[in-house]
């Protein structure tokens, strides 16, 4: 059947391709001469956006991309400048970054690991991107912020409510703006505890993946405190769609509030067949029965329509709060793309200007320069009030949304009602919080690349 | 060459010198210009094509030489990339090892799949991979990533973290998945005039593996083995009355071609060290199934193209957004551009499968022998372009 006979020039050639493929890798161990990676040299500079834009989320990842494209108008001087003009720090002028011209690519990161990373490392290796921004799960921001301290560029991180984000996972070059499950819960708390009593019996239904863990513990820990009772927990499979065999049992459990710890799709249904299953409207253990919602986003609450009324939740910035960065900001958003900006857009909108900020202060695009400059960074002006960029965790501190579904809307746009807006000092927590990895969780060197 | 005849010794010579200069091949466009957008050498894709090239290869020996269409190989792939991980994070960073063990880990677990699945054939046997490989899915996606046992670190992803064992890791080694030392992210950039091209260590590891394996692949449709193979193929129970069992044959090439994935898992992580779960979800799986057959199930050659289809269109189709639509039309008059990026955009950006999905439904209905037919009536075209005409009419296709 085959040929094995040994002939003196086929061993020659055998020879010289094997020698030359086992040669070939160890001849290109050059590596360039920049200072770090994708030290930008002509006049202008890339940013990468990577949001999924296919998949689950792909409705908030394409909100974050008209907030960033936005950004990038605004850092180039077009438009009506936006939160440049309210926020604190007045070192962006409008001319680029340290005066280069912004321009950026776009990723999809399918809101997968793996495909989010792919996308990201095509944005730098390819397109010379020197920060990546965007996303909207904290699976996808953990795997891609490790890729970017790995590369050696800034990852400003996306939505990611996950404590591990700037827990556990935390990473030199990756920043968070967003809240997280824990600010979550210490902002819901004195909330729920005003408006349900100390003396409550908790369920939770719990998305069974990395977030709804650190969700659950989270809230678990926080009512708890209040001197809630936790009835039972019970996590639920992400592909869900159905929730009425999970919603069943609670109405036999003695619980008196259901808590959802559910995202996107999941949340809009699981909430759905809660009201089918007449829960707003039963009286258990003497009280009126609640439902409530940790994490909420508008489009989750314009997927639930009616069936938000009166739930209650936490938001890292709604349109309506009434302060000068989020007027201008709402303002700008509105006026371009006909519509008030979700949550989401709003942090990658921030995150951008911030990057851009920090760039400038620091006279470098030097991931190492960068970082420093965020580091501690105390700042105003873009919509959330004043904000802290905590060294320790690089996580963003300002004040948590209470919200509640809306009972009465006006427009499609008033789903949701600002109840309080807690301040920051109740959300705070030592960066070595259990919850947050913590002793041994550290942020690692900061790594320019090259 | 090698014990191979001299139509596959240019096959595989072919294969060789298109990998060895795919930096080159793939950027056939000066950095800088619009045109650069199509660009496709860069390191992070360029290893992706043979990654996933050696992945279309091993399925297409279960499924182009068998026929049994297996819907659970991405769980294979993704076995193999958790236990490279976890030979990074318990030893150390060099590749050898985390291979090996990522092959060795692949073929056991396909061993036991392929052991329960293969006792049915057909659809039901697409079905009970299919099951298997979700089982996998929603095993490491949540029960295997439970804080108090976590194997998979779940949604996140396996990673490897300061605070691992790493035994034998030393300080003078990169923090990187390396081969003795040289770093598998180390490139070399060459610029060429306004080109510039990238050599990437870990490409060319990737590269020579898959030019064994392709090999490999080779010798095996070509052995007596191979021949069985097609044997269940086209007739198992003319088989089975000859004689001949044919169970011991397709465990051996699911094992084979189990052994494939969980090599091009290995190699995943060893160019990116981490191992995501979406790597076992059944759309992976289905993607290695549309890889073999727009290539062409059955060759030799036809999955490594279609995974580089594929994966091309995954990469840069998706990165093409309306901004680079309005560069590209702007030599148009105003309305008529904003018109122009209007019938494209469904198509670029996110639009990426939608183009994908097009391109499938072609290939299959005009080409269902998938891009190597069309190479070879291309090929024929160009031959007998020079010929008469009617010498090209009485020249008749035998009946089968």
């Amino acid at each position: 059947m085959s040929n094995n006979e040994l002939t003196r020039r086929g061993l020659l050639r055998t020879g010289a391709v094997a020698g030359a493929g086992v040669a070939l890798p160890t001849i290109f161990t050059a590596s360039s001469a920049a200072a770090y990676t994708n030290e930008p040299t002509g006049g202008t500079v890339t940013l990468g956006f990577n949001v999924p834009q296919t998949g689950p989320y792909a409705d908030e990842g394409n909100d974050e991309l008209l907030a960033q494209q936005l950004a990038v108008e605004h850092l180039n001087g077009e438009g009506d400048g936006g939160c440049l003009n309210t926020f604190t720090s007045k070192a962006l002028k409008g001319n680029g970054i340290l005066g280069k011209k912004v321009t950026f690519v776009t990723g999809d990161t399918q809101t997968k690991s793996d495909a989010a990373r792919a996308s990201a490392k095509s944005m730098i290796e390819k397109d010379g991107a020197i920060m990546i921004n965007g996303g909207s799960s904290s699976g996808v921001a953990v795997a891609v912020q490790g890729l970017c301290q790995d590369a050696g560029v800034i990852f400003m991180a996306g939505l990611t409510h996950a404590n591990d984000t700037t827990g556990k996972d935390r990473k030199a070059n990756g920043f968070r703006h967003f809240f997280n499950a824990y600010m979550s819960g210490a902002a819901l708390a004195p909330v729920l505890a005003k408006e349900m009593g100390n003396d409550r019996r908790a369920y939770h239904l719990t998305a069974d993946y990395n977030w709804g863990w650190t969700q659950e513990e989270s809230i678990v820990a926080s009512t708890e405190a209040l001197g809630w009772e936790t009835v039972n927990t019970v996590k639920t499979p992400l592909a869900s769609t159905d929730f009425s065999s999970y919603i069943a049992p609670v109405l036999n459990s003695g619980a008196d509030v259901l808590v959802l710890n559910h995202y996107g799709g999941n949340m809009v249904n699981s909430l759905t067949n809660a009201i089918q299953f007449g829960l707003l409207d039963k009286v258990a253990n003497g009280k009126d029965f609640k439902i409530v919602v940790p994490l909420y986003s508008e489009l989750m609450a314009a997927g639930a329509g009616e069936n938000i009324k009166g739930v209650l939740g936490s938001m890292n910035y709604n349109w309506q709060l009434d302060n000068e960065g989020s007027r201008a900001f709402v303002k700008s958003f509105g006026e371009k793309y006909g519509k008030p900006p979700s949550n989401s857009a709003q942090t990658c909108y921030a995150q951008v200007l911030l990057y851009a900020d920090a760039c400038e202060r620091a006279g470098t695009f030097n991931p190492c320069g960068v970082a420093e400059a965020l580091e501690g960074f105390e700042f105003d002006g873009l919509g959330n009030g004043k904000t802290l960029y905590r060294a320790e965790d690089h996580q963003c501190f300002k004040d948590v949304l209470v919200v509640r579904g809306a009972q009465n809307p006006t427009n499609a746009y008033d789903t949701l009602e600002i109840v309080e807006i807690t301040p920051v000092e109740q959300v705070m927590y030592p960066p070595n919080h259990p919850m947050f990895g913590g002793d041994e969780a550290t942020l690692g060197e900061c790594n320019p690349g090259a | 060459m090698l014990g191979l005849d001299k139509k596959d010794t240019s096959l595989l010579v072919i294969v060789a010198i298109l990998t060895l200069l795919a930096p080159f091949i793939l950027n056939p466009f000066p950095s800088g210009s619009a045109m650069a957008q199509f660009n496709a050498g860069y390191p992070d894709l360029m290893q992706r094509f043979v990654i996933f090239g050696i992945f279309a290869i091993g399925f297409n020996i279960l499924f182009g030489l068998t026929g049994y269409l297996s819907f659970g190989h991405a769980a294979f792939l993704g076995v193999g990339s958790y236990s490279a991980v976890w030979m990074f994070k318990l030893f150390s960073y060099n590749v050898i090892p985390a291979i090996a063990l990522s092959v060795v880990v692949a073929a056991l677990f396909s061993l036991l799949i392929g052991y329960i699945s293969l006792r049915r054939s057909g659809i039901y046997f697409s079905i009970l991979t299919l099951a298997f490989a979700q089982m996998s899915f929603a095993l490491a996606y949540s029960v295997l990533s439970n804080p108090k046992f976590n194997l998979t670190n779940g949604e996140t992803g396996l990673q490897v973290y300061a605070d691992d064992p790493q035994l034998f890791h030393r300080d003078s080694l990169p923090d990187m998945p390396h081969l003795f030392g040289l770093s598998m992210r180390s490139t070399y950039h060459l610029d060429i005039g306004a080109w510039s091209f990238d050599f990437n260590a870990g490409y060319y590891l990737c590269a020579v593996i898959m030019m064994v394996m392709f090999y490999l692949a080779i010798r095996i449709f070509r052995s007596p083995f191979g021949m069985m193979l097609r044997a269940v193929k086209s007739n198992q129970q003319r088989m089975n009355y000859t004689g001949l069992n044919p169970r011991p044959y397709t465990l051996a090439a699911f094992v084979i071609s189990g052994m494939y994935a969980g090599l091009a898992g290995g190699l995943m992580a060893a160019m990116d060290p981490l191992a995501g779960a979406e790597r076992m979800q059944w759309t992976a799986s289905g993607e290695v199934v549309l890889m073999t057959i727009l290539g062409g199930a059955g060759t030799l050659i036809g999955p490594v193209l279609g995974a580089g289809f594929i994966k091309y269109f995954e990469n840069i189709f998706s990165k093409i957004n309306d901004n680079i639509l309005h560069q590209w039309f702007s030599f148009l008059p105003d309305g008529f551009e904003d018109f122009m990026v209007f019938i494209v955009h469904p198509f670029i950006g996110k639009g990426w499968h939608l183009t994908l999905g097009i391109m499938f439904m072609l290939v299959v209905i005009f080409l269902p022998g998938g891009l190597v037919e069309g190479g070879q009536r291309l090929g024929n075209w160009l031959r007998n372009r020079g010929k008469g005409a009617a010498e090209a009419k009485t020249k008749q296709e035998p009946a089968e």
